[in-house]
């Protein structure tokens, strides 16, 4: 399984995407911080770039580079290692990668500009979040045979978790107006790793207080021990349960 | 030094009258208790309070004395009631520290309080673990200058108000610093009053608290880090130039809050870091001009029962919200603001934006009507939704729109 | 050595092998021939692992495939057509293989010194012609030594010289006691090398049997017309 990552990480490294997907990061980063010099301010734009990009980035990169590893994924199928390994292997793979890049382009300027608490938070929801888009791409690469089906999928579950699901919860919002909705909304959340990624930073921002009451109610629960712990459990659950999926089709599948 | 000047001045002028004289209070002098001196002074005598700690529980001032403190003598009422009490005209309070008044629910016990007086001074005391501070009851022309309150129970709800005005007329409170009270001022049925250039900060309810209290000015004042900001209610003329509102951040915390005020003028003020810069309801007549609103959650919060406010000259940058209401405005005009977030453009280069700005977003709109969608906050969706309806109006209110809005902002 | 047991699979409404049953020993040279979708190559991956059968067993050495990936260490595949990552060299590829199956006991490098790939080792993949990335194929298969070797076309795209190193290499197996299986087209060379002719005939076994066997039952000389015959005999029932 390590070694696999290993080749998959050297091939990565080669492809010059990372390294452009870095900098890119790194752009962003330095600009946004300069702009700004309040870095608390900062942050919150750096928090919106990294809610929309990272989950993009992460999940059509690691979809293509499953469709163009086929071969290398072919060749390891016929040796004796497990599918298990092999997937793995490679979900090891691009997620150091990506990890690094995301390590480098985000959080090297938050540790220059905010190495506090908050860019913590950030940092552990970027890494979250890239984890969990890595593990839906290889979901949707190993359900679809298609290069062009698979990454067609992948862009759809991104634009679903981006812009839908919270079009919905906003229509579900409207139909429920009336009721208390405080352990709804929890729940809501949770069905949705950006939203969650996104609720867990504005909570640890002084922002909070922007929500009123209703933002009191959910900074008493993701400020507690118990939502802390809940809320990473669910971002690992966002992780492990996609790619638990893909490693059982992956098992089965016909290559 | 002033209060050197000032001693001195006050000495010179007693000797003028030649029947006036002065007591000297020290622990080695002829007169070792405040209380003493009071006894024999006479009206327009001046009693000079040497450095020491004298006692001094609910002690009447009712002869027109002058009382100087000379380094800060103590002046101690040991919790056991109020400190000084004022109940003459002319009486000036100079220098003095006045500690540890009595606390309770009973009965507002303060630290000095000026009862049915006018023309008295308070000038350049200390006030320290008193329940209130300075409490001017029924009292006319009397000046609170350059004195420095900090709150009984530092920190804590068990503390009344800093300086405190009650059915008061022509008074000026200035260069004064109220901190850790209830509210840092509070009016009740105050006129004509003068208030500038004081520091009202870590207050943990209002920085300014007043009600009832027409034609009042404030001047130069800053209302930092306040528990809930400044709140003004059911008054009329008031007249706000050049105060700072900053840092008053929490759950239901506002720089400004105006409640049934009517015909008002709200000018050159700056609103920073507030969760809400002003908030209105059912305020009337209120002219905003050349405010700075900056780094806001809400820069305004306009309630749909404000009619005929004018905004006009006043720079909205960097708030998450600029506006939020809650239904249709009447009368109200929004004019030659600057918006920083306006995207529109000026053809005929007269520096006025061509097309109308509208500072409230759908966004806004639907947290108040649904609080719960602020989970959605800074979501992809949200923005997505904005732009929407900036392009093809709909639902945010129509006549909550700046008609001339500037391209930059004013130098103010 | 390779026991298949009522193998069924199908790719949704295509019925691909319809029930195979069929023991292969060490030291044969079995060729198995068919049409084209005759459901040689998905045999082939079935006994790799590469597809997984839907109903019936494979056993190797008495051990059920089903699960299992360690098996694989005694089989040597080299594919129709090699796909290979593109980035990587000649070199990387086989130090990458070497390097991913450490407890390999012995290395077989004879073939690829034979090759001289050796010499190629900078190149990239994807600038090799089909008959060197053939050689790559057939190289790795050998390589590691294995007991038993499937080779699917092995000769198709390799030079006559290539071609005749991997026969030589072939024979040498099977005097080893392996177990070689090979689908081709090409008669002459089921004639040179294979022992044992395995039909199959839409999904399904239609003769397996000797050469000599075959030869007998058919009453025909070359192997080539004998298949010929028989390919004719089944399409007629």
């Amino acid at each position: 399984m390590f070694k696999i990552a290993k080749y998959v990480m050297y091939d990565i490294l080669r492809s010059k995407v990372l390294i452009a997907y870095s900098l890119f990061l790194l752009l962003v980063s330095f600009s946004l911080f300069s702009m700004e010099e309040n870095s608390s301010k900062s942050l919150i734009s750096l928090m919106s770039v990294v809610m929309i990009i990272v989950p993009l980035v992460s999940i059509i990169f690691s979809t293509t580079y499953f469709y163009n590893a086929y071969q290398f994924i072919e060749l390891l199928v016929a040796q004796p290692i497990s599918r298990s390994s092999i997937l793995l292997g490679e979900f090891l793979g691009v997620s150091v990668s990506l990890l690094t890049a995301l390590l480098i382009g985000v959080g090297i300027p938050v540790l220059i500009y905010a190495p506090d608490s908050t860019g913590l938070v950030l940092m552990i929801s970027g890494f979250a979040l890239t984890l969990s888009f890595i593990s839906l791409a290889f979901f949707s690469s190993v359900a679809m045979r298609d290069k062009a089906k698979g990454i067609g999928m992948s862009l759809m579950l991104w634009f679903y978790f981006s812009v839908i699901y919270d079009g919905l919860v906003l229509g579900i919002l409207f139909s429920f107006n009336e009721y208390p909705l405080e352990k709804a909304v929890i729940a809501l959340a949770s069905f949705n790793p950006i939203d969650l990624g996104r609720i867990i930073i504005l909570m640890k921002m002084d922002i909070s207080a922007l929500m009123g009451l209703t933002g009191a109610v959910y900074k008493q629960f993701f400020g507690s021990s118990f939502g802390i712990i809940y809320s990473l459990s669910i971002m690992l659950m966002w992780i492990i349960f996609p790619l638990l999926i893909a490693l059982r089709i992956f098992r089965k599948k016909n290559l | 030094m002033k209060s050197l000047a000032l001693s001195c001045f006050l000495l010179l002028v007693s000797c003028f009258f030649s029947e006036a004289k002065t007591i000297i209070v020290c622990s080695e002098c002829k007169v070792t208790q405040l209380t003493t001196a009071l006894d024999l002074a006479a009206d327009f005598d001046t009693i000079l309070v040497k450095k020491g700690i004298y006692t001094s529980v609910n002690t009447e001032i009712k002869k027109q004395v002058v009382i100087i403190g000379e380094n800060y003598p103590v002046i101690d009422g040991q919790e056991k009631d109020e400190v000084l009490v004022v109940k003459a005209d002319n009486v000036i309070l100079s220098g003095l520290w006045i500690k540890n008044s009595k606390r309770g629910s009973m009965k507002d016990y303060a630290g000095i309080r000026v009862v049915d007086s006018r023309n008295v001074k308070i000038i350049n005391c200390k006030l320290e673990n008193t329940f209130f501070g300075i409490y001017l009851a029924n009292s006319k022309n009397c000046l609170i200058s350059g004195n420095h309150s900090k709150g009984a129970n530092y920190g804590n709800s068990d503390t009344g108000n800093g300086v405190q005005l009650w059915k008061c007329d022509s008074i000026k409170i200035e260069n004064n610093h109220m901190e850790g009270h209830r509210d840092g001022i509070y009016f009740e049925f105050a006129h004509f009053c003068l208030i500038e250039k004081n520091l009202c900060e870590k207050n943990f309810r209002y920085g300014l608290h007043f009600m009832f209290s027409d034609s009042d000015v404030y001047r130069k004042n800053t209302f930092q880090n306040n528990g809930t900001g400044v709140a003004v209610m059911y008054t009329k003329n008031v007249e706000m130039y050049d105060n700072i509102f900053r840092n008053n951040w929490g759950d239901a915390a506002y720089g400004l809050l105006l409640k049934d005020i009517s015909n008002s003028i709200i000018e050159r003020n700056t609103f920073t870091n507030n969760t809400v810069g002003v908030t209105m309801e059912g305020s009337n007549s209120i002219t905003f001009s050349k405010n700075n609103f900056a780094s806001n959650g809400y820069a305004l919060k306009v309630m749909a029962n404000c009619i005929r406010d004018t905004f006009m000259y006043n720079n909205f940058t960097a708030n998450t919200f600029d506006a939020a209401t809650n239904g249709e405005l009447r009368e109200n005009s929004f004019k030659y603001n600057y918006w920083d977030k306006y995207e529109g453009y000026d053809l005929n280069r007269d520096k006025i934006g061509d097309i109308p700005f509208r500072p409230v977003s759908l966004y806004s709109m639907i947290i108040e009507q649904m609080p719960y969608a602020v989970m959605l906050l800074r979501s992809f969706t949200v923005e997505i939704l904005n732009r929407a309806e900036k392009s093809i109006p709909g639902i945010v209110p129509e006549t909550f729109q700046d008609y001339a809005p500037m391209m930059k902002p004013h130098s103010l | 050595m390779i026991r298949i047991e009522k193998v069924e699979k199908s790719f949704g409404k295509l019925n691909i092998l319809k029930g195979i049953d069929v023991e292969f020993k060490a030291g044969q040279v079995v060729s198995v021939i068919g049409h084209n979708g005759s459901g040689k190559t998905t045999l082939i991956k079935c006994i790799l692992g590469m597809v997984v059968a839907d109903k019936g067993n494979i056993y190797v050495d008495e051990k059920n495939i089903a699960g299992d990936f360690r098996y694989r260490e005694n089989i040597g595949y080299m594919p129709q057509i090699g796909h290979y990552p593109e980035n990587m060299k000649i070199g990387q590829i086989f130090r990458m293989m070497k390097d991913l199956r450490k407890n390999a006991v012995s290395l077989d490098e004879s073939l690829m010194e034979e090759y001289k790939l050796s010499e190629l080792f900078e190149k990239p993949m994807h600038a090799l012609s089909g008959g060197t990335t053939q050689k790559v194929s057939a190289s790795l298969a050998f390589l590691f030594n294995p007991k038993v070797l499937i080779l699917d076309e092995p000769t198709a795209g390799l030079d006559p010289l290539a071609s005749e190193i991997l026969k030589a290499k072939i024979i040498e197996a099977k005097s080893k006691g392996k177990l070689v299986i090979i689908t081709s087209h090409i008669m002459s060379e089921v004639e040179e090398m294979a022992d044992t002719v395995m039909y199959l005939y839409e999904g399904k076994v239609n003769f397996y049997n000797s050469v000599t066997e075959l030869k007998k039952q058919t009453g025909e000389e070359k192997v080539g017309k004998a298949i010929a015959k028989i390919m004719k005999e089944s399409a007629h029932v």
